[in-house]
């Protein structure tokens, strides 16, 4: 047995500016999507059938010409479901996988083909004749609102305070509307499933799913087959951002519906246009609002309604709409406060999850209100945002009564408004308005304060399993799943940091829902917090064993054993790891462990509106500088300064990416995404030609992202580092107030613009053009 | 005439020789790569050439010079490609070897994230840097105009970009060192012949020539011409239109000529905006910024002038700018050609000037004479890779006196086809070129046109920024402050 000189640290451990896993067979084409699996002779394709009205009674359906396309081997409808026809993740039964006697939106599912390629199966789907009798339909949520439209889900109501005594307290009392626009997910990889029957009532199904336990029990109730029956893998996706976490559960349930019923593989992909059309995105939003403030601009009183285009269904809508209303205090203290959430059901596809999942919509409307006070004072918004933020005597509350106990915000607009030098640079954006004409210039700074942890609180918890070979290779597996964001690469470097051997030994394998069970899904910015945990957890539980074998058979105390850099340390002697793993396989230790973890702390009473709905907080703030161009409404953005806190990161390689992805999303969200229904209820933006999303010349023209490094999670996070996924998509707010900034110049700065979301170049003029009669005519 | 004729495909795939006498005229060049291939490291995003997910890129000879672009495989139709150099990222590193510069380059600076639109990445990057070892910014962004991402908001990618001058070495690179004899492989699938593939109307043609082209076209004038697919493309991946049979004209060298004389200059309906862009800029350095935003990357590669004409879309890109400039379109059929102006050309939406059997065979640009102002517009939702919700082209001559001589005023967008403003031209004619004259025919502009609305823009905008432009070409030739964003990016 050698004694081996400990060298200082292993490669790939936690805090590491460590590369994404599959980063090199990223750019050699190597790593394997769905649809880039070998088919097994035989394999059919699956393709839907769509509605073509947004609202209507199906009087009669001729598949004739589908029935004799060339290669069309059968049709999927309701009828060949043995189980239910419902993938509601809500529980509600509103969400058939196939409509049967009315539709509900232009482009709900009715049927699919089963044929030997998939563009037979989309040929032939496009040959069936539909008799609809139409009925009237509502795709506005202002429209779903005056004609009665019923509400999704039960509202929630956060309540603090007396509102009617803070109102009536307040000097001043602005009350103002925003519309929100949506946005589509547009992962690039689509929608895809890929089902091969097993024996008996088994199925296993790849799926593009962010969620494979949901989607292993939508696919069980659809076949009216037990979970056990259901095996859901998952190894990557080319991107997801919440729209992959119920979306999916229809197309894994008509490819395990058509395998089942042919008895053969079955893939089903839709086309980015049908994708678009079919799948639900981000919730657009109508915020009403009032607010109540002294003459120094602290708010007094808050009453707003927040109302969603929820779609047919209530899919998600409850808890989106619930983390608007977290949100809606972003960072601010409201010493009375009412804040209502109205979920319309609207004859539009039913939005679901979207990064953020409601935050920004809230956090956007919080905004809003602080730039009308702004406005109504005559002062710099960033002046009212530090009068306003949580702290000091009594003004640690939020609306649902949950203490900011971890309230970082000073110090991260401190330390960026002093770097990013934003005093002189609002001087001069000023003094440039004065002197130009028809380019304006506009710049904000926007904290971002955002609560971690599922409002649900069951889905707050995570397994993993590890398994230590005898060859001392590990291999892990947990129920996070991998949608580009690194987690899998994350991971790995924790359980590479528990066992201390470099991160290439560890072989992270495809979530299954055969190895780790019950799994929640990969959403709510949750995946390294809770995957990290169940991970470590498994790491120590075979550490334990190997301790308390090495202190036997060594005869040294547990004490004098050491993981340390792909070595165990035994007393003075050090034994190289894999050798050390070949003596425990021999003295028979288990070298394999199931993890768990849970979140502590948290707790929420919906019904009451109170509780700790998170267990803690991520922090950021941005300082956006935007020119405008006054003829045409173009704008582009000059220069964004980013201070993020993700804690103690895990990958700060990683977590710059998400930051500066999500900026761009998030931009992207609110300047040239835009959704566009037509009169027949139709979104005609259904693919990259008419949904915009942002380009590389889009990115600012100068993008300066840093960490907020000295920042440590206070809770006992996985090596006190925070989540990441959603908190910085909020952080291009600065853009909007930005623009709004640029188009309040030509009106001297005393009106609020009020630009709704997105601020395309046409809402942009428009509202320079409201501005420049209004300062004429006042 | 006679013409040899020939009943297969052969290009070049990576390394391969693939010869194809069995290939449907709608077979798109992504879905050969994966389905007939199993070359799956090629990825589908959009299917309508708007993502850059299928990057690939297509050496050919232009010139006697093997140049490779990048293009959208998922418009790109396999018929298309007879006598080219097909590189997919499969064949970038070999299995378990080094990576290539650029990939490394991406691998270094954690440029992907998700890895889905990676390899369409790479491709485009490969592209850039083939033909630009040491691009600046600006042109890394032109260059991925046509790539989107969903991950990395980009910064990333721009940083493994420049990370490619750095670590890469051109003389190393083995499509570099390969390109004589690729050169002379692909020289050698050049025979001259008409290919002919498929038979009755499931069939599609590559004439042997252009007077091969007008014959055939006469013959069969409810063939479809396909030039660049960047719409037509379309026609099949979208709305699975039966488009057979097909007409390539990626054989033609002769469509794909320019001509400079003292006048004006003359391209082939063949020359791809790429190929363009050198001397449209030169003699019309007005149309730099609209060249500059067509498309993507993998489109300008693609499209041809011919096609954006003979295509009729009321919100092409170039119409507008022509139709201020002037031009006139060479329409040919069997032997016999005729001149119109580019104007006259497009008579209502969907309906051209273009008889059966007749093709678009070139395009004539008049110089600007030096009296004369001109300027082009792009207004779009997004900068790049957007369609115009409006596109203004201004062509004023000026008497030297302070009055306008003559203006010539286009707009896309605003009407069913590109259309001269024609109240807005009458109010400027003979005017003193002031503030009120602009103003008045700012408004006329309100007589001249009655826009939709649509999820591009609304009517109200589309005429208010219509009439914007028009304020913004007048204080562009008035005075030294910025009227419009500067689209150079800071270092």
């Amino acid at each position: 047995m050698n004694v081996m000189q400990p060298i200082d640290r292993i490669r790939g451990g936690v805090h590491e500016k460590e590369r994404h896993e599959s980063g090199h067979k990223h750019v050699t084409g190597t790593a394997e999507y769905i649809d880039d699996m070998p088919e097994p002779a035989g394999t059919l394709h699956a393709y839907l059938g769509l509605s073509e009205r947004a609202h209507a009674e199906i009087l009669s359906i001729d598949f004739d010409a589908v029935k004799t396309a060339p290669g069309v081997i059968g049709i999927l409808t309701a009828a060949d479901i043995p189980g239910e026809n419902d993938v509601s993740p809500a529980h509600k039964h509103d969400d058939p996988v196939f409509a049967t006697g009315m539709v509900e939106f232009h482009g709900q599912p009715i049927f699919a083909v089963i044929a030997e390629t998939r563009d037979e199966a989309r040929r032939a789907a496009a040959k069936v004749k539909i008799e609809y009798r139409d009925l009237p339909h509502v795709t506005d949520v202002l429209e779903a609102a005056a004609a009665n439209y019923p509400l999704v889900i039960d509202p929630l109501k956060l309540e603090r305070g007396d509102i009617a005594a803070g109102f009536a307290r307040a000097k001043n009392i602005v009350e103002g509307e925003m519309r929100i626009g949506g946005q589509d997910h547009f992962y690039l990889e689509g929608h895809i499933s890929f089902a091969i029957p097993g024996e008996d009532d088994e199925i296993t199904v790849h799926s593009s799913t962010q969620h494979p336990s949901e989607t292993q029990h939508m696919v069980g109730q659809v076949l009216g087959v037990p979970a056990n029956a259901v095996t859901i893998n998952v190894r990557r996706m080319g991107g997801a951002f919440g729209g992959k976490e119920t979306q999916a559960n229809l197309f894994a349930a008509v490819a395990a519906l058509a395998a089942k019923k042919y008895r053969c593989a079955v893939k089903i992909r839709p086309d980015r246009d049908d994708d678009m059309t079919a799948t639900g995105k981000r919730h657009d939003f109508h915020v009403g609002y009032k607010v109540g403030f002294d003459d120094d601009g602290r708010i007094e009183a808050v009453d707003a309604v927040f109302s969603a285009r929820c779609g047919f269904s209530a899919d998600l809508s409850g808890p989106v709409t619930d983390r608007a209303l977290f949100h809606a205090d972003n960072c601010y203290f409201y010493p009375h406060v009412r804040l209502r959430s109205r979920p319309l059901k609207t004859n539009t596809v039913s939005n679901t999850a979207f990064r953020g999942f409601g935050g920004p919509q809230g956090m956007v409307g919080g905004e809003r209100m602080i730039e009308d006070v702004a406005y109504a004072l005559g002062k710099d918004p960033l002046e009212i945002r530090k009068l306003n933020f949580y702290g000091g005597e009594g003004r640690d509350l939020t609306p649902y009564h949950q203490a900011v106990e971890d309230n970082i915000i000073g110090r991260i607009i401190e330390e960026l408004e002093t770097s990013c030098d934003y005093a002189a640079r609002r001087d001069e954006v000023l003094a440039f308005n004065q002197r130009s004409s028809v380019i304006k210039r506009g710049i904000a700074l926007t904290p971002v304060k955002f609560g971690i942890s599922f409002t649900k609180t069951e889905y707050n918890q995570a397994g993993a399993l590890v398994h230590v070979y005898s060859d001392g290779s590990i291999h892990l597996n947990h129920g996070g799943t991998e949608m580009g964001q690194g987690l899998y690469t994350k991971v790995a470097q924790v359980v590479a940091d528990e066992f201390q051997v470099d991160l290439h030994r560890i072989k992270v394998t495809a979530t299954t829902t055969g190895k780790v069970p019950n799994t929640s899904a990969t959403a709510a910015s949750s995946g390294s917090d809770l995957n990290g945990m169940a991970a470590a957890n498994a790491a120590q539980q075979i550490k334990a064993r190997l301790v308390t074998f090495a202190a036997e058979r060594w005869g040294v105390s547990e004490n004098d054993v050491a993981f340390e850099p792909n070595t165990v340390r035994v007393g003075i002697e050090r034994i190289a790891f894999s050798e050390f793993i070949k003596l425990a396989y021999g003295s028979r230790i288990q070298l394999s462990a199931a993890g768990f973890y849970k979140t502590p702390k948290i707790h929420w009473n919906r019904s009451e509106g109170r509780g700790r709905p998170f267990f803690y907080y991520a922090y950021g703030a941005s300082c956006s500088e935007v020119s405008v161009d006054t003829l045409t409404g173009e704008y582009q953005v000059e220069r964004t300064d980013v201070l993020h806190d993700v804690g103690k990161s895990l990958n700060p390689a990683l977590d710059i990416g998400q930051v500066e992805g999500a900026f761009v999303q998030g931009m992207g969200w609110l300047t040239t995404e835009e959704l566009w229904w037509d009169a027949k209820g139709r979104l005609r933006t259904h693919a990259p030609s008419t949904y915009k999303i942002p380009l590389a010349s889009d990115r600012p023209r100068i993008f300066n992202v840093k960490l907020a490094e000295w920042s440590v999670n206070r809770e006992e996070t996985i090596r006190r580092s925070k989540a990441v996924g959603e908190p910085p998509f909020m952080l291009p707010i600065s853009v909007l107030e930005a623009i709004s900034m640029a188009a309040a110049s030509v009106a001297g700065y005393r009106i609020a613009p009020r630009i709704d979301a997105p601020a395309t170049p046409e809402r942009v003029l428009l509202c320079l053009e409201r501005l420049q009669r209004a300062a004429k005519n006042g | 005439m006679t013409v040899d004729i020939r009943n297969t495909i052969r290009f070049l795939l990576n390394h391969r020789l693939v010869e194809l006498s069995s290939v449907s005229p709608v077979q798109t060049l992504l879905d050969f790569l994966r389905l007939d291939r199993n070359l799956r490291g090629t990825k589908e995003g959009c299917a309508e050439g708007d993502c850059g997910a299928c990057t690939v890129l297509v050496g050919r000879l232009l010139d006697g010079r093997l140049k490779y672009e990048s293009v959208n495989a998922c418009i790109r139709f396999v018929g298309s490609l007879d006598g080219c150099h097909v590189v997919t990222v499969d064949c970038l590193a070999a299995p378990g070897g080094p990576l290539h510069p650029v990939q490394q380059a991406m691998v270094d600076t954690h440029a992907s994230q998700c890895g889905f639109c990676t390899p369409g990445f790479v491709m485009s990057l490969y592209g850039l840097w083939m033909e630009n070892p040491k691009p600046s910014v600006t042109e890394i962004e032109k260059a991925l105009q046509g790539n989107l991402c969903r991950c990395t908001g980009y910064a990333a990618i721009i940083r493994a970009a420049e990370a490619v001058s750095v670590i890469g070495d051109l003389n190393k690179d083995p499509l570099v060192l390969e390109r004589e004899k690729i050169s002379k492989q692909l020289e050698g699938l050049k025979d001259g012949k008409r290919v002919v593939v498929g038979d009755g109307a499931e069939r599609f043609v590559l004439p042997a020539s252009v007077n091969d082209l007008a014959e055939i076209y006469e013959a069969e004038p409810k063939a479809r011409i396909v030039a660049g697919s960047t719409d037509v493309g379309l026609w099949v991946t979208k709305f699975m239109r039966d488009i057979s049979p097909v007409v390539h004209l990626s054989h033609l060298d002769e469509l794909r000529s320019i001509s400079v004389d003292e006048t004006s200059m003359t391209l082939g309906a063949g020359v791809s905006y790429t190929q363009a862009y050198p001397l449209v800029t030169k003699h019309f350095p007005q149309l730099t910024e609209l060249w500059d935003r067509i498309g993507g990357q993998q489109v300008r590669n693609m499209g041809t002038i011919g096609g954006n004409i003979a295509n009729g879309s009321p919100i092409g890109d170039t119409p507008p700018a022509l139709i201020a400039l002037g031009a006139s379109v060479v329409l040919r059929k069997g032997k016999r050609r005729r001149t119109v102006p580019l104007e006259s050309f497009f008579i209502e939406y969907g309906k051209q000037d273009r008889h059966p059997g007749e093709f678009v065979e070139a395009v004539r640009i008049p110089f600007l004479n030096e009296n004369a102002r001109c300027a082009v517009y792009k207004i779009t939702k997004r900068l790049d890779e957007d369609i115009s919700a409006v596109c203004g082209a201004f062509r004023l001559t000026f008497d030297g006196n302070g009055k306008v001589s003559d203006a010539v005023i286009a707009y896309g967008g605003m009407a069913g086809t590109p259309k001269r403003a024609e109240n807005a031209e009458a109010a400027l004619n003979g005017a003193e070129w002031t503030d009120d004259t602009v103003e008045t025919a700012m408004e006329a502009l309100g007589a001249d046109y009655t826009p939709l609305s649509d999820w591009r823009a609304s009517a109200d905008y589309r005429l208010l920024v219509a009439k914007n432009l028009l304020r913004r070409f007048y204080l562009e030739t008035q005075g030294d402050q910025p009227v419009r964003l500067d689209r150079k990016r800071a270092v």
